[in-house]
């Protein structure tokens, strides 16, 4: 395996296992979230978000999670840079929009945006509920298996936020939208690198890529949008 | 009795070949390393050679004018290559090969070295799966074969419509293997412009390298020529722009013999002319005449009116048609071979019943094979020659008849070499389309590549060994010699002459005119007057190019104008050589056809009695006329008989 | 065959004298230009009119002229070979443009392949590459037969799709990370689709691979920019393949 990690595939694959293992996380955050919506007394998605704070399985997670964004992030940067030294003259005319798409050349300013994103995104709900703690999330008695657990009113927290604000709940379907597009491409690429891919996968990795994609940005769109038209 | 030495083996033929190598000598593994031998070009010969001698464990030294070996012109040959295999237990076998290779040639080759071709050729095709060449498949695993034009037999292996390219990245590769390991020393962009001989041996070359102009010295124990053929002298060809015959011509010029300079293929089905703006003809597969069928009007009228666009083809009915080919030659019908296609077609377009707006086509129509077997089955056969066609010509052959005109294809004339593959020269070797070579008169399809590997993998490097063995002792060769000096000084006068004559009109003026001249004269069709006349003007073209020809840029960098101007000046020393020759040949065969020597019927009459020989000529001075040597051609084993397609 | 004639077109060139020259684009005019010709044979007009005028004609590789050499590399108004698909520099015909139209030809770009003079680029790199593993390590001569080994109909037919590439050099200057993978995997995956180049599958991925880095090309990024601009159409699904071939051949090392 000597020289793996330095090599452009093993790089390439560096990212390819680390975006796979983010877009599973996506999905689940996904699922969960869409709890939001299907109880609005938010006792449902309190006891999603309790679940989750108090699984061992899934605290053992949390910094494998974050390592995975840090390589993903990390990588993609020294990738792109090397990328960039590969043309010192860069052509005068370019037309490439034949030739592929606009989320598969540029991965790197989505992704970019997406991290602003991400960086909102805890300072909103991560933060205050790991770190600086707020008043919303004064604890509730919800009934769980016939005894009533006390938990944080994560829900409070989230519903506050997109009927407080217009701006916040554009700016989360912005952020949906983005890494939509992120994984238009992200998601065959990632499978293409591992090197699953052929001329009969090609088109079905493309269709499922697609399909992943709009269930992603319109799945998270949704809660936002909910709070925003509902309330 | 000539003094030509061909060197041929005794005994019967089927035996000549083992009885050869097992008398010659033979270089020890210790004393090959002490020997350096030169390969100039690297398509199919020469790539094979320099492979193959690299592996025997010479020091090679090879070179190409372009960026890689690989993009040598045998890349370029589709169809595909022959073999004895007898795989489709169709009675073929080495004989069958050997006899249909002498009478397509026209009984104008060597027995033994076409029966030596054939022997080798099932080895060929061994080497060549093994190296990992994706040759067609039948779906039980076993290697696929087509038919191919002029034989009874299906012996043609082939890789799509690519064949010549997947042999060159095969053979490629096998240099690639020794180019890591150092045993071949590849000099890409470098071009040979001289042979250095030392006490009569060829000792060396002087080259240029293309990207800095520097001339440069190479001394070797040999000197391989494996340029390919001069079909560029007619400027318009199927050759690639680069190829040129300067390699051959200075070989001629330092004392090698040249073959049957007159022999050159016409090749039916090329995209015509499309006016003076040309500059290279493109061909299609001659697998197309399999189902499209060849016509041209029958009325001038309709003639007249195609060539000024005020009707289309599908315009003119099945009865206006004249089917030309299933007329004159009823049981070959549209695949007659190569030469005589290309006669009718000429034949057809002079008398004024020719299509585009130049009147120089015939159609190749495949309605009636579309009608017959539907577009389906057409467009699996043919698909990417319809696309290419129709990419150039803007023509969409399903729906109209595809355009074609005869163009200058292969030159099977080239150096005279022995049994050996040597040249006059001792220690010039010559092997491919660059030596006079197996074809005889006229080469059949799918033979080419053939050759080019026979000679590279499996001949030269077992008779080199007859000669480098007496060289053991020759230490490496001085490329500070005077020689070398002197002739590294006349490469660098010609050059220097070349570029300060300063002129007023480009290399392309003149090289255009020259293919004119030699289309016209020494092209399809050939009578004594017009050969007479081609002598002359090519001699005062040629005095008037030293005179006003005009090479921009400087000497010592990348100049395209240089190169093409020192390969300019050499074949208008060779057109006039090949008219010479046509002229001295008073008779009709292969691709050699005299108005003069025709039957009654008008087709291409032989003369057995007078040319059963091969010319080989000799230089005698820019001054001096040639000397003509005989090299009389026996025929042991093939009764001779005239060519008859009706 | 209509011909249309293009009365005036202009031609913005890259010039550049040698490698160290710094280089420019300089604008021609090209009269009288039939819509059948091939774009080098405009290019030829062009160098004609040059010789005509003293001036040094414009320096560009070619030489088949038939779509198959592969010695054709220039990038025109911002795509390789030009504005059509599946076609080289030298298949793509004048009736692609229109009258008074400025056509940009610039040579290929990448580190890789520097420039020699104006539109002509080393490409040696891809020969290193090809050094470094691309065969199959057997002499001439004491090989089996033809036959002896069987070769799935199928797996011929891959391999040929792979072995089609002309080592142009368009894959590069398409790739927006100017990458040699397309190239390096269709060679790849060529001799991996046949027995005969399995043997020496592992150690010939992990040796291209490394050259192709080695040489200062780009990273794959999928993108499939590459697999459009070919002009023999090679799929990236060769690119997997090299993935696959490669992934496996170091984990075992």
């Amino acid at each position: 395996m000597s020289n793996f990690i330095t090599a452009s595939i093993g790089k390439k694959f560096m990212m390819s296992v680390t975006g796979l293992f983010l877009m599973m996380f996506v999905l689940v955050h996904l699922s969960l979230n869409l709890m939001l919506i299907f109880d609005d007394s938010g006792d449902l998605f309190n006891m999603a978000a309790h679940f989750m704070a108090t699984n061992p399985a899934i605290r053992i997670m949390e910094p494998v999670l974050a390592l995975g964004f840090i390589v993903h992030i990390i990588w993609s940067l020294i990738i792109t840079l090397q990328n960039m030294k590969a043309r010192p003259v860069k052509f005068a005319k370019r037309d490439q929009k034949n030739a592929s798409s606009w989320a598969s050349r540029n991965m790197l300013i989505l992704g970019s945006l997406i991290l602003v994103f991400l960086v909102v995104h805890i300072m909103n709900f991560f933060w205050k509920m790991k770190v600086s703690g707020d008043p919303l999330l004064t604890h509730v008695h919800v009934m769980q298996g016939g005894t009533e657990v006390a938990m944080e009113n994560a829900y409070a927290l989230v519903a506050s936020l997109f009927k407080g604000s217009m701006c916040y709940g554009v700016l989360y379907i912005l952020g949906s939208v983005l890494l939509g597009l992120h994984m238009t491409h992200g998601f065959w690429s990632a499978f293409q690198t591992i090197g699953f891919n052929n001329t009969v996968w090609r088109k079905r990795l493309e269709r499922i890529a697609t399909c992943f994609a709009v269930i992603v940005a319109v799945g998270y769109s949704i809660i936002p949008l909910y709070f925003m038209l509902k309330f | 009795m000539s003094i030509l030495n061909s060197k041929i083996p005794e005994g019967p033929l089927a035996e000549k070949w083992s009885r050869h190598k097992a008398a010659i000598k033979v270089v020890s593994p210790a004393n090959k390393r002490k020997l350096d031998v030169i390969v100039v070009g690297t398509g199919l010969a020469g790539g094979s050679a320099a492979a193959s001698l690299a592996e025997l464990g010479y020091n090679v030294h090879a070179f190409c004018y372009q960026d890689s070996p690989r993009r040598a012109h045998s890349i370029a040959a589709q169809g595909g290559i022959n073999a004895a295999k007898n795989y489709q237990n169709d009675n073929d076998s080495i004989y069958r090969l050997f006899y249909d290779t002498i009478k397509g040639g026209d009984y104008r080759a060597r027995e033994a070295n076409v029966y030596r071709l054939a022997e080798v050729s099932p080895n060929i095709i061994d080497q060549c799966v093994a190296q990992g060449v994706p040759f067609g498949r039948e779906y039980g695993g076993t290697l696929a074969n087509r038919s191919f034009g002029g034989v009874l037999v299906s012996r043609t292996f082939y890789a799509r419509g690519q064949t010549g390219q997947q042999l060159l990245l095969g053979c490629y590769a096998a240099m690639n293997r020794q180019i890591a390991k150092g045993s071949i020393k590849m000099y890409t962009r470098h071009e040979m412009l001289d042979i250095v001989k030392i006490d009569g041996k060829a000792r060396g070359i002087i080259a240029r390298d293309m990207t800095t102009g520097e001339i440069k010295r190479f001394g070797g124990h040999a000197v391989v020529i494996a340029s390919g053929g001069y079909g560029n002298v007619f400027f318009l060809s199927t050759n690639a722009m680069g190829c040129n015959g300067s390699a051959s011509w200075v070989a001629y010029k330092r004392g090698a013999y040249f073959g049957n300079p007159c022999f050159v293929q016409i090749h039916p089905t090329c995209i015509p002319v499309h006016g003076d703006q040309q500059s290279k003809l493109t061909l299609m597969s001659e697998s197309l005449r399999n189902d499209g069928r060849v016509w041209t009007p029958k009325k001038k009228e309709d003639a007249v009116k195609l060539q000024k666009g005020e009707i289309g083809p599908n315009d003119i009915a099945d009865e206006d048609r004249d089917f030309y080919l299933e007329r004159r030659y009823p049981s070959y019908g549209n695949l007659v071979p190569r030469d005589v296609a290309s006669r009718a077609a000429k034949e057809r377009c002079d008398a004024g019943f020719g299509v585009n707006n130049t009147g120089k086509a015939v159609f190749l129509d495949f309605k009636y094979a579309i009608q017959r077997l539907g577009e389906d089955v057409i467009k699996a056969r043919y698909g990417n020659l319809f696309q290419m066609y129709e990419k150039i010509t803007d023509v969409d052959p399903y729906k109209e008849p595809m355009m074609i005109y005869p163009a200058i294809h292969y030159s099977m004339g080239g150096t005279w070499v022995d049994y050996n593959l040597m040249t006059t020269v001792p220690g010039l070797y010559s092997i491919g389309e660059a030596n006079f070579s197996d074809h005889g008169a006229n080469r059949l399809g799918a033979s080419a590549l053939m050759q080019g590997l026979a000679d590279g993998y499996f001949v030269l490097p077992y008779t080199i060994g007859d000669y480098l063995a007496d060289e053991i002792m020759t230490p490496k060769v001085d490329t500070n010699a005077p020689e070398f000096e002197a002739v590294e000084k006349e490469v660098v006068g010609r050059l220097e002459k070349l570029f300060n004559i300063k002129g007023k009109n480009s290399v392309d003026h003149f090289h255009k005119q020259l293919g004119h001249i030699m289309w016209d004269k020494v092209g399809m069709s050939r009578n004594e007057q017009g050969l007479k006349e081609a002598i002359e003007e090519i001699k005062a073209l040629r005095a008037e190019f030293w005179k006003d020809v005009f090479i921009p840029g400087e000497m010592n960098t990348l100049n395209p104008e240089l190169e093409k101007a020192a390969r300019v000046a050499d074949f208008l020393e060779l057109g006039e050589l090949m008219a010479r020759d046509a002229l001295d040949r008073n008779e009709s065969c292969g691709g050699h056809y005299r108005e003069e020597s025709t039957t009654e019927e008008g087709e291409a009459k032989r003369d057995d009695e007078n040319f059963v020989y091969v010319s080989a000529w000799e230089y005698k001075g820019d001054d001096q006329e040639p000397t003509l040597h005989k090299e009389d051609l026996i025929f042991e084993n093939v009764k001779l008989v005239q060519r008859s397609y009706k | 065959m209509a011909d249309v004639i293009l009365k005036k077109i202009y031609v913005k060139v890259w010039r550049q004298s040698s490698p160290s020259d710094k280089g420019r684009f300089e604008t021609y005019e090209v009269e009288n230009v039939s819509q059948g010709s091939s774009f080098l044979e405009m290019m030829d007009i062009l160098n004609e009119k040059l010789v005509g005028e003293g001036k040094e004609p414009i320096a560009f590789d070619h030489d088949c002229r038939e779509g198959i050499c592969g010695m054709c590399s220039l990038y025109i108004n911002g795509r390789p070979h030009g504005p059509d698909t599946e076609i080289t520099t030298c298949q793509l015909h004048m009736r692609k443009f229109s009258e008074g139209e400025t056509i940009t030809v610039e040579p290929w770009r990448a580190g890789a392949f520097p420039v020699i003079k104006d539109l002509i680029v080393d490409r040696d790199a891809f020969e290193k590459i090809l050094q470094s593993g691309g065969f199959v390590s057997v002499n001439t001569g004491g090989v089996p037969d033809g036959n002896a080994i069987p070769v799935s109909y199928e797996d011929a037919e891959e391999a040929m799709d792979a072995a089609a590439c002309i080592g142009c050099g368009a894959c590069v200057s398409a790739c927006k990370n100017s990458s040699a993978m397309l190239f390096v995997s269709a060679k790849v995956s060529h001799l991996a689709k046949l027995p005969q180049g399995r043997v020496e599958a592992k150690k010939r991925a992990r040796n291209m691979v490394a050259k192709m880095d080695e040489l200062g090309f780009g990273g794959c990024t999928n993108t499939g920019a590459c697999e459009v601009e070919c002009p023999k159409a090679i799929s990236i699904s060769n690119i997997a393949r090299l993935n696959r071939e490669y992934l496996l051949a170091k984990i075992s090392e």
